[in-house]
């Protein structure tokens, strides 16, 4: 369990990389019962007007978060944790897309030891989510 | 859709028992630590069995949005949809065991250049009636 009072603003607690492949998908697809074809089928992902499959959002917020329970070391710690779906990510049928997630001190409050947590989610170049943040009580 | 399903609330659902084999399958789905996954660390950190990973309720979300989606009065074409945001507010961690129910009220509906944006509250209640996580979904509605 990290010291509340060993954090500072700005201080990047956690980074973490992903392997997301169509397995992955069709994974969370099975775990979650978010069947949407886009996540799977690239004739029907075409034929709505993206470029190719895409991950689930959630998929992408589910995996963003863990970082943080691993640093955190308990998800009942998580009080608050909310996102804005801003990119998609592109998935391709043989491969995988690599996303990557930091994790770093957004504000502190004493009185209530609480931290929230800004995350930024990216392949290569692209931020793919908005406003990713949580309130972890420490 | 019709704008006109703001401040809507529909029926409670059937209650969702959270199974272990369920946590279990959904952590992996989202790459969570093994250790998250492991009972024996549960109960060393004084839970009664596998704490959810912090998105889990989106399963439970989903059978409150399901009603808005067949609802004939809401008219939302799901081939138009787009996730645009979500939110989990916990007022106690969800465990394996628990039996759980959602209520959903739709908080907004905005009108934006031919898209709608709504804004749909799924509060999870357990079996004492009690307040667990509120989920909050935005969804866009695509313009024809």
């Amino acid at each position: 369990m990290p010291n509340f009072q060993e954090l500072s603003v700005g201080q990047v607690v956690a980074e973490q990389s992903f392997e997301v492949s169509r397995d992955s998908l069709v994974r969370y697809a099975g775990a979650s019962g978010d069947f949407n074809p886009i996540h799977y089928r690239e004739d029907f992902a075409q034929s709505v007007g993206l470029p190719g499959v895409i991950a689930h959002g959630m998929l992408t917020m589910g995996l963003s978060i863990q970082p943080v329970v691993s640093w955190i070391g308990d998800a009942a710690k998580i009080l608050d944790y909310g996102v804005r779906f801003t990119k998609p990510v592109p998935v391709s049928g043989s491969g995988s897309t690599t996303l990557k997630v930091v994790a770093t001190i957004g504000a502190l409050d004493e009185e209530s030891q609480r931290a929230r947590v800004d995350l930024t989610t990216s392949y290569e170049e692209t931020t793919v989510l908005g406003k990713a943040q949580a309130w972890v009580q420490l | 859709m019709n704008p006109e399903i703001q401040g809507k609330r529909y029926p409670r659902t059937a209650p969702y028992v959270v199974g272990r084999e369920k946590v279990r399958e959904f952590a992996k789905a989202v790459f969570a630590a093994k250790e998250s996954q492991d009972l024996s660390h549960a109960k060393s950190l004084g839970h009664s069995d596998l704490v959810v990973p912090p998105t889990f309720p989106v399963v439970i979300q989903e059978q409150s949005l399901a009603l808005v989606l067949s609802d004939p009065q809401a008219q939302i074409d799901f081939s138009r949809v787009v996730h645009g945001e979500q939110k989990f507010v916990y007022q106690r961690p969800i465990v394996a065991g628990d039996e759980l129910t959602s209520e959903l009220t739709v908080a907004s509906v905005k009108s934006l250049g031919g898209n709608h944006m709504a804004t749909f509250e799924t509060e999870i209640f357990d079996t004492k009636d009690s307040l667990v996580c509120t989920a909050i979904s935005t969804l866009v509605v695509r313009g024809e």
